[in-house]
């Protein structure tokens, strides 16, 4: 009996942290089909779909989006170029300096965000480079890499070393290996890495406020207007872009399956 | 189906060029650094494997088995000597320009590829047409039994299935040698036994030359053409299978392959050309063929199965040894006794159950043991 009630508990348990999770989700979705007829558009007033068209009505707040684009578009593919490349070295070679990488590695994790916004600035005023979308890459770069070493390094960790010397002694050469066996065998590790940086690239605002110079990305230019109001079209681009990082997840989930 | 069929007879063999050898190893050592200490995992091994020979390497955990064939393989470089290949000397060729292929203990199937595509993956790095592939592969992987599972992922087969595709993408490449780790290791006793009558036939079918690593005697007994025993970096012994049980070189070798009977004692004289050796405790010990002089001490090896017990003195023209039964094991086809010397040491004898399966001694008798002059085995220790 106390199991059944036990067993009734966690179900109602776990649907309520789910309702608690999916709230501003489904809050988001909801407000980008607001009729709305005022400035702001935080109360109900009906249902209509012309915020999908007028997507692109507003020219800065599509600017700041095209810019928050191309920086995580950027800078998930250079972090995870590194960050695979840092990865494989850690998680395989014993070499001089590997075990300060993964200290940094963990550190530039654990490190808030407002120090690292703060400290890029004050190197970019002292190296006196120009602020813009440039910087906010570069800063991209370093505060997702960490996370796509340590999703790959726990790949490699778990690979057995004796099937990249499989491939060498079937006759491929270091970079055929690299590409047939050694690349497929860690890339659920480098597709789980390069979501995180795009995740962590496409909504970051601390870090970006800091080394933006006179450039908007999509979450400074949500920030600025509102006091303003925000317009529906933020809701409506909100939608996209969390139904296509929903997409990649599950696809990588399948692939991942599929593969393992 | 292989051009150099070895085993062809001597018919085939050309009168001319006598044979090179498939594998040399000349004095080969290799040296790791371990905690800023250097390790001799491999300390001088020599040795020369003929085309188309079931050849193993035998010993215990950490012998260097692995470091010896992973130097053929040319995944280390020796630290000195030199490894040949078919007279080539290949010491600094890299993995992939070696023509011998490794089965992996793990087996180390690609686990993104099935089956197929596993066993094509070195056939393909060597730009073989898609027609050759098709048929090599399709050859191959009837050798090793698997028609049929040729879409199959790794992980959607069993442990035997497994290693059969191991085999199998090693084998297609028809490569000069295969080595094999331990390849049987981590299936169980009865698949282990099956995969070795497997391999035996599957090495006289296509007559590659194999070289075999494991650590259980039986198994490199049963298979092998030659034997190299190897004990901490070094060759003990390197004979056939027979020789290596019948006549152990050394006292390891006695001890590791089967059970046997260490005897010490001095030589008391020579007559009608066996050594005599006088025991402590009266009685004899007689060794064929020694060339040792009186006041030798030496050590005597005696297989359990080559002992007769018996109540009464044995015949002259044998080794005669007086003792007390201290214990008798039923073993179905025959029994194990466990006989007390007078000075303390305790030998063993397999006496087989033929007609009458009550034992011929019981606990606490006092027995003689003897056997052939022949079946002591002088070795160096
Ligand atoms: N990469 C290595 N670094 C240091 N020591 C090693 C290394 N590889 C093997 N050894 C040592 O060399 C010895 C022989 O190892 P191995 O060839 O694997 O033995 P086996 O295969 O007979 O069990 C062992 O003592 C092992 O610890
Ligand atoms: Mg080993």
């Amino acid at each position: 009996m106390t199991g059944k009630l036990g067993d009734r508990l966690l179900h109602g348990y776990t649907w309520l942290i789910i309702a608690w999770l999916t709230a501003p989700i489904i809050v988001m979705i909801m407000f980008g089909f607001n009729d709305k007829q005022s400035k702001s558009n935080t109360s109900w007033q009906g249902f209509t779909f012309r915020w999908y068209g007028e997507l692109f009505a507003d020219s800065s707040l599509t600017g700041a989006l095209v810019n928050s684009l191309q920086v995580a578009v950027v800078s998930t593919v250079l972090t995870t170029v590194i960050g695979t490349a840092l990865g494989l070295a850690l998680g395989r070679h014993r070499f001089r300096g590997r075990g300060v990488s993964n200290f940094l590695v963990f550190a530039a994790i654990s490190t808030p965000e407002l120090v690292m916004g703060a400290s890029l600035l004050s190197l970019f005023v002292s190296g006196n480079t120009p602020r813009g979308l440039a910087t906010i890459t570069i800063a991209h770069v370093l505060f997702s890499l960490s996370f796509v070493v340590v999703t790959v390094r726990a790949r490699v960790v778990g690979l057995d070393p004796s099937l990249e010397e499989a491939a060498r002694d079937l006759g491929a050469g270091t970079w055929t290996t690299f590409r047939l066996v050694t690349l497929p065998a860690i890339m659920p590790g480098v597709l789980a890495g390069a979501l995180l940086a795009f995740a962590l690239s496409i909504d970051d605002y601390v870090v970006t406020s800091f080394v933006n110079g006179n450039q908007l990305t999509f979450p400074l230019w949500i920030m600025g207007s509102v006091k303003v109001g925000i317009p529906p079209q933020v809701n409506v681009m909100g939608t996209l872009i969390f139904g296509i990082g929903v997409a990649i997840a599950i696809a990588n989930a399948v692939a991942s399956r599929r593969r393992a | 189906m292989t051009e150099t069929q070895a085993g062809t007879g001597e018919a085939m063999a050309s009168p001319v060029a006598p044979q090179v050898p498939a594998i040399e190893l000349d004095g080969v050592v290799k040296e790791y650094l371990a905690n800023g200490e250097v390790v001799q995992a491999v300390k001088g091994v020599t040795l020369s494997i003929a085309e188309g020979e079931f050849f193993s390497l035998l010993g215990p955990s950490g012998c260097g088995k692995t470091t010896t064939m992973r130097m053929i393989a040319g995944f280390e470089d020796p630290s000195r000597g030199v490894v040949r290949l078919h007279g080539r000397d290949v010491t600094n060729v890299p993995p992939n320009r070696r023509d011998v292929n490794m089965v992996f203990q793990s087996y180390a199937l690609f686990p993104h590829m099935n089956v197929w595509e596993n066993v094509a993956f070195g056939l393909r790095r060597r730009k073989t047409p898609e027609a050759e592939i098709k048929r090599r592969v399709g050859e191959t992987l009837e050798i090793v039994d698997l028609v049929g599972r040729e879409k199959r992922r790794p992980r959607e087969m069993s442990g035997g299935q497994q290693q059969r595709v191991a085999l199998a993408r090693a084998l297609v490449n028809r490569p000069r040698a295969l080595l094999l780790d331990e390849p049987l290791g981590a299936l169980d006793l009865k698949l282990r036994q099956a995969m070795q009558i497997e391999l035996k036939r599957i090495q006289r079918e296509v007559g590659i030359t194999f070289v075999y690593v494991t650590h259980d005697q039986s198994e490199a007994l049963t298979m092998s053409d030659r034997i190299a025993v190897m004990h901490d970096g070094l060759v003990e012994q390197l004979a056939s299978p027979r020789e290596i049980y019948e006549r152990p070189a050394t006292a390891f070798v006695a001890g590791f392959i089967g059970t046997s009977n260490l005897i010490r004692g001095t030589v008391d004289r020579v007559e009608s050309g066996n050594a005599v050796l006088a025991l402590d405790e009266g009685g004899r010990v007689l060794v064929a063929e020694a060339s040792h002089r009186a006041g030798d001490p030496i050590t005597i090896t005696v297989r359990p199965e080559k002992i007769t017990i018996s109540t009464e003195e044995p015949a002259g023209g044998l080794s005669a040894v007086r003792g007390t039964v201290s214990e008798v094991v039923y073993l179905g086809l025959y029994n194990s006794y466990a006989v007390r010397l007078a000075d303390g040491a305790e030998v063993t004898v397999f006496q087989q159950n033929a007609l009458d399966s009550s034992s011929t001694a019981e606990r606490g008798d006092a027995v003689w043991l003897s056997w052939q002059p022949h079946h002591s085995y002088a070795i160096g220790s």
